[in-house]
């Protein structure tokens, strides 16, 4: 008896190690999904920084479409617009365009946008070396901005992808920002 | 010694089993009443427990779906408010995974491992007596947020992020929390289950000599300790988000809501595996019974519970075609999907071998087991259909997909245990439970199922979405048939309460083995099962 409460208890450690480890792994699939993302280029997501634009030479031949789609978080009082919603541009050409954002609201709000390329594999081949994304966009009460984007399509695109969609979703993060700077504030 | 020569007394003699237990009774000064129930650490009252504990929550899912079927009767809202929709086909879907299937497992597993493999007990009896009593406060949590204000989670079962984050009620963290507790207590059962078959097998009672419904339960336990954590990892995710700012799956702090869709398919694959693989086992060991043949290919049964098992961890993202994956990932999880079908294949196929040529006969568990191989090979095929890509475009989130789980899960899942429940009462009770009356539960059960599901199908094809509380006059003549068949579904269940309540009141006496057929370590214990069997180890040859 005492030999099977000993192997018992073995398998029992085991067991629970195995359950603790794998509440583990559900928190580990969060950077490893983006590991993977970032890595495979899988999900549309594009860089967070500026990249830089040597003179290439412009593939005249091939033209690419680039549209633009602009979203507003649900109850958010700003309008956000593309200021053209497509664009035909040839690979390596840097093209500057804009979005337009204003704010309908009595109170100053802070935006953030958040990117996406559709479809995902072209992510990779889209880089902006300006973007009103990189940064948190405050707008004041009742004002207007134009937010500027310059972007080249790497020349290097796959030749099967002829339209590439970048959609931006705007979120309110007023709130955030602020406890942010409170708990700054704290620290100090 | 004293006991030691009053067991070998009762492996001896059997028929005084009944006797001797309760002397042991008297012996243990065992509690009565209530106390014996919320104290028990005796695997068979933990298992009848788990038992009615489920078919509670079956009746308690099946209110509910009398309700969406009811709203569903005509187009239009007539009965219930929308949100109020939504909470039911969440809490449906909740309460008949959660509450209904998975517990009526866990209740088989308790009654008949022990049993089965000839251990005297489950491995570890105090915590197989907090693995149930947890689960009532969880449900009871759960099932409490429906009457607060802001009503109970109304994102669906598989509460996608942000619906269960931005958008949800303010009953979220209870819905967490009684999610948590579920899995906590499935965790627990799951280590039970695994320690008592490592370790209290009977002398003899090697790997490959074990029952199919002992084998398909080691696995499934593994699984429930695979990924059970992970749900509970998703859920810390959605409170978190929900009320203490991060941002998993927020895009504006940087999360992303397809990953949610990705952790909550790597839990929900393996689950429906969770939910089906004990089936395999039960319908393992009523079909030889009743064709009074050996099972064919039991190590073939033993490979494919393992392949199925195993696959499950690759085939997660078939719930996620539309989402925007890359065609390689989209291709890969497609034949990974199908490949599933060669072992669900096999399992088919023996069990069909099994009856060829045997001498059959159709008591309420072999009709159950039939219509579950039949109908649950319906549930596979419209599986297959939705794993082929580009075809899963056209069906995502349609009738089909419901009328696809409803025919593995009601036909598959809750056949099977209604199959078991008919096969073992006798062994519970010690009566025979009305073959007449079962019959007719039987004949209910399966003609209305199948107006209940069948023309779902159609609905899907021609493009009524699921989880939509009105819907467009074209659907209106099969919604009606569907809802008729719903009902007749419902109320055809009552029967089988009936079946279970006479059979426990009395009956013709049941002889130690009512099945002619029947092989397995269960059948050598007198009926009803006594109290305490297999003190002393039985010797397998």
């Amino acid at each position: 008896m005492v030999s099977q409460a000993k192997s018992h208890h073995k398998l029992i450690v085991l067991l629970v190690i195995g359950s603790v480890g794998m509440f583990g792994f559900g928190f580990a699939l969060v950077p490893l999904y983006n590991v993977l993302c970032d890595k495979l280029g899988i999900n549309g997501k594009t860089q967070n920084t500026a990249s830089s634009y040597q003179a290439m030479t412009i593939d005249t031949d091939r033209t690419v479409t680039v549209e633009f789609i602009a979203q507003v978080q649900t109850g958010m009082p700003w309008a956000f617009a593309p200021k053209l919603k497509r664009l035909k541009v040839h690979p390596g050409e840097l093209i500057r365009t804009a979005f337009l954002a204003s704010n309908h609201a009595d109170r100053r709000i802070v935006g953030q946008a958040v990117p996406s390329v559709s479809p995902g594999q072209g992510a990779a081949y889209f880089h902006k070396t300006e973007c009103f994304c990189f940064n948190q966009q405050p707008l004041a009460a009742k004002a207007d901005a134009e937010l500027p984007l310059i972007f080249y399509v790497d020349p290097d695109l796959p030749e099967s992808i002829h339209t590439l969609t970048l959609s931006y979703t705007l979120y309110d993060i007023t709130d955030k920002q602020a406890s942010d700077a409170l708990e700054q504030g704290a620290a100090k | 010694m004293n006991t030691l020569t009053r067991e070998l007394n009762s492996v001896a003699e059997p028929a005084d089993q009944t006797q001797l237990h309760e002397e042991d009774h008297h012996h243990h000064q065992a509690p009565k009443g209530i106390w014996r129930w919320l104290l028990t650490t005796n695997h068979k009252d933990i298992g009848t427990l788990y038992l009615w504990f489920s078919f509670i929550m079956f009746l308690t899912g099946g209110t509910m779906a009398m309700v969406i079927r009811a709203e569903l009767f005509q187009p239009g809202l007539q009965l219930v408010e929308p949100n109020f929709f939504n909470q039911m086909t969440t809490v449906h879907g909740l309460v008949m995974v959660f509450g209904a299937v998975m517990p009526a497992f866990t209740g088989l597993a308790n009654w008949l491992i022990p049993m089965m493999i000839g251990a005297p007990d489950m491995a570890l009896p105090r915590m197989n007596n907090w693995s149930f009593w947890i689960l009532p406060f969880a449900f009871t949590i759960l099932l409490s947020s429906l009457f607060m204000e802001g009503g109970g989670p109304n994102f669906g079962w598989t509460f996608y992020a942000p619906l269960s984050t931005s958008f949800s009620p303010d009953s979220t963290a209870l819905f967490v929390f009684s999610i948590h507790i579920m899995g906590i207590s499935s965790i627990m059962g799951a280590i039970n289950v695994i320690v008592t078959i490592v370790n209290l097998r009977a002398p003899g009672m090697n790997w490959m000599k074990l029952p199919l419904f002992v084998w398909t339960w080691l696995i499934t336990a593994f699984l429930l300790i695979a990924v059970m954590p992970v749900l509970a990892g998703a859920v810390t995710m959605v409170l978190t988000d929900k009320y203490f700012g991060t941002s998993f799956f927020e895009a504006a702090g940087g999360g992303d809501p397809v990953m949610f869709q990705h952790i909550f398919w790597f839990f929900g694959h393996p689950e429906v595996y969770i939910m089906i693989l004990p089936s395999f086992g039960i319908i393992s060991a009523i079909v030889p019974t009743f064709s009074r043949k050996k099972l064919f290919g039991y190590s073939s049964m033993v490979y494919a519970t393992a392949s199925i098992a195993i696959l499950s961890f690759l085939v997660w993202a078939h719930h996620m075609f539309t989402t925007g994956m890359p065609v390689f990932a989209e291709l890969f999880f497609m034949y990974c999907t199908m490949l599933i079908a060669v072992p669900t294949g096999v399992k088919i196929f023996n069990w069909v071998t099994t009856m060829w040529r045997g001498s059959i006969s159709f008591e309420t568990p072999m009709l159950f087991a039939v219509a579950f191989i039949i109908l649950f090979t319906i549930g596979g095929f419209s599986g297959l259909m939705l794993a082929i890509t580009p075809a899963d475009f056209q069906y995502h989130d349609t009738y089909f997909v419901v009328a696809h789980f409803h025919y593995v899960l009601v036909t598959g899942a809750i056949f099977s245990i209604m199959a078991a429940a008919y096969y073992w009462l006798p062994k519970w009770t010690g009566h025979m439970y009305d073959e007449r009356l079962g019959r007719i539960h039987f004949w209910c059960s399966v003609i209305s199922v199948n107006v209940l599901f069948f023309p779902m199908h159609f609905l899907g094809l021609a493009g009524m979405p699921r989880r939509i509380p009105d819907y467009a006059i074209q659907f209106a003549d099969v919604n009606q048939i569907v809802s008729i068949g719903g009902f007749a579904f419902g109320l055809s269940q009552l029967i089988f309460l009936a079946v279970v309540l006479k059979c426990i009141r009395g009956g013709e006496k049941a002889p130690a083995k009512p099945w002619e057929g029947a092989d397995g370590l269960e059948w050598t214990l007198p009926s009803p099962a006594p109290y305490h069997s297999f003190s002393t180890p039985p010797e397998i040859k």
